[in-house]
């Protein structure tokens, strides 16, 4: 995955506009959260696969801080905290959002077929 | 001595942190270990540092790791195919006859899983309550021994001292060879241990040093 170009992530987001879509959307801190740390909650939500197809989508942010909104018929979808993209070799389109032990904190993905497993 | 060691975990790597030295050491003494890893942690946090995985890569990159850690452990595996963080959703009932179909083929004398409510994660609590119901499936004369870990903070005080504590510093190397073997969940571990500039051997043998259990009681 590399940084994120905002023109160039745009672009790629945009190619899945107007399409049935498979989302895959997450956000973690981990399940030790409140093991490592007595006062933390564990909180995490994920949805794989989820059939979706949006109007429009934006990605926001600068520096290391982005939000990604996707606008549906009848309701949205976004993550906030995304950092980092990759367009993968089956044409998906990966961004997630990483802490500074490179732990996953955040991802939405987008594919045109099912994610795998 | 132990006939058959059968090791049911849910992710790659517990075995590695939990029970590598214990693997190994009996392994040294020529019984056959088997490890029944439950998922590939598909949902692991840990990229390496810095990332070299993502969301996608991650499954395939832990199996290898985790097939390499075999190696280094020199056992069998069998990978079961279930998803990362999903096994306390799963049936209880038939992840238990899933194992118990498993256990009954390898006939071990001895299963080393977690322990159920205090093991932390979620799928360490559900697959190690569902390895304890396939074991109590077998008839009690044939029912192998377990050997079952707990981790939380507070295992001690609320159920006493563990009473099977393995040292392990004499095959230490071969754990930490272990650990390494699975990098993408290691990095990160190591990354902040130069931090600290604290020597890793060192450091891991007091943390790491010994493997503790609890014997299974089946008539409590
Ligand atoms: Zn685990």
């Amino acid at each position: 995955m590399e940084p994120i170009q905002i023109e160039k992530l745009q672009n790629e987001i945009d190619q899945f506009a107007n399409k049935n879509i498979y989302v895959h959307l997450e956000t973690t801190n981990g399940a030790y959260a409140s093991h490592f740390d007595n006062n933390a909650y564990n909180v995490g939500a994920f949805i794989r696969n989820a059939k979706v197809s949006f109007d429009h989508g934006k990605v926001v942010g600068a520096g290391t801080k982005y939000r990604v909104g996707l606008k549906l018929d009848i309701g949205w979808i976004y993550a906030e905290g995304v950092n980092q993209y990759e367009k993968n070799e089956n044409g998906q389109l990966l961004m997630a959002g990483h802490d500074r032990e490179g732990r996953l904190m955040v991802a939405l993905q987008l594919s045109e077929s099912p994610f795998q497993y | 001595m132990e006939k058959h060691v059968v090791v049911i975990y849910p992710h790659p790597d517990d075995e590695a942190f939990g029970a590598a030295g214990t693997i190994r050491t009996f392994r040294n003494e020529g019984v056959p270990v088997t490890y029944l890893c439950g998922t590939l942690g598909e949902m692991g946090r840990n990229m390496g540092n810095p990332t070299f995985a993502n969301r996608e890569t991650l499954p395939e990159i832990r199996k290898k790791e985790l097939i390499d850690a075999c190696k280094v452990l020199d056992i069998d595996l069998q990978m079961l195919g279930y998803r990362d963080k999903t096994l306390e959703f799963e049936d209880r009932k038939e992840v238990a006859t899933h194992l118990y179909g498993i256990l009954k083929e390898l006939q071990p004398s001895l299963v080393i899983t977690h322990y159920p409510g205090h093991a932390v994660h979620p799928d360490h609590d559900a697959f190690g309550a569902a390895a304890i119901e396939a074991v109590r499936m077998f008839d009690e004369a044939e029912r192998p021994t377990v050997w079952a870990q707990a981790i939380s903070l507070d295992h001690v005080e609320k159920l006493g001292e563990p009473d099977v504590k393995n040292d392990v510093t004499g095959v230490f190397k071969k754990k930490l060879e272990t650990i390494m073997a699975h990098k993408s969940q290691a990095d990160g571990m190591l990354a902040k241990m130069k931090q600290e500039k604290v020597d890793i051997e060192e450091s891991a043998k007091a943390r790491l040093g010994s493997e503790q259990f609890y014997t299974w009681d089946y008539n409590a």
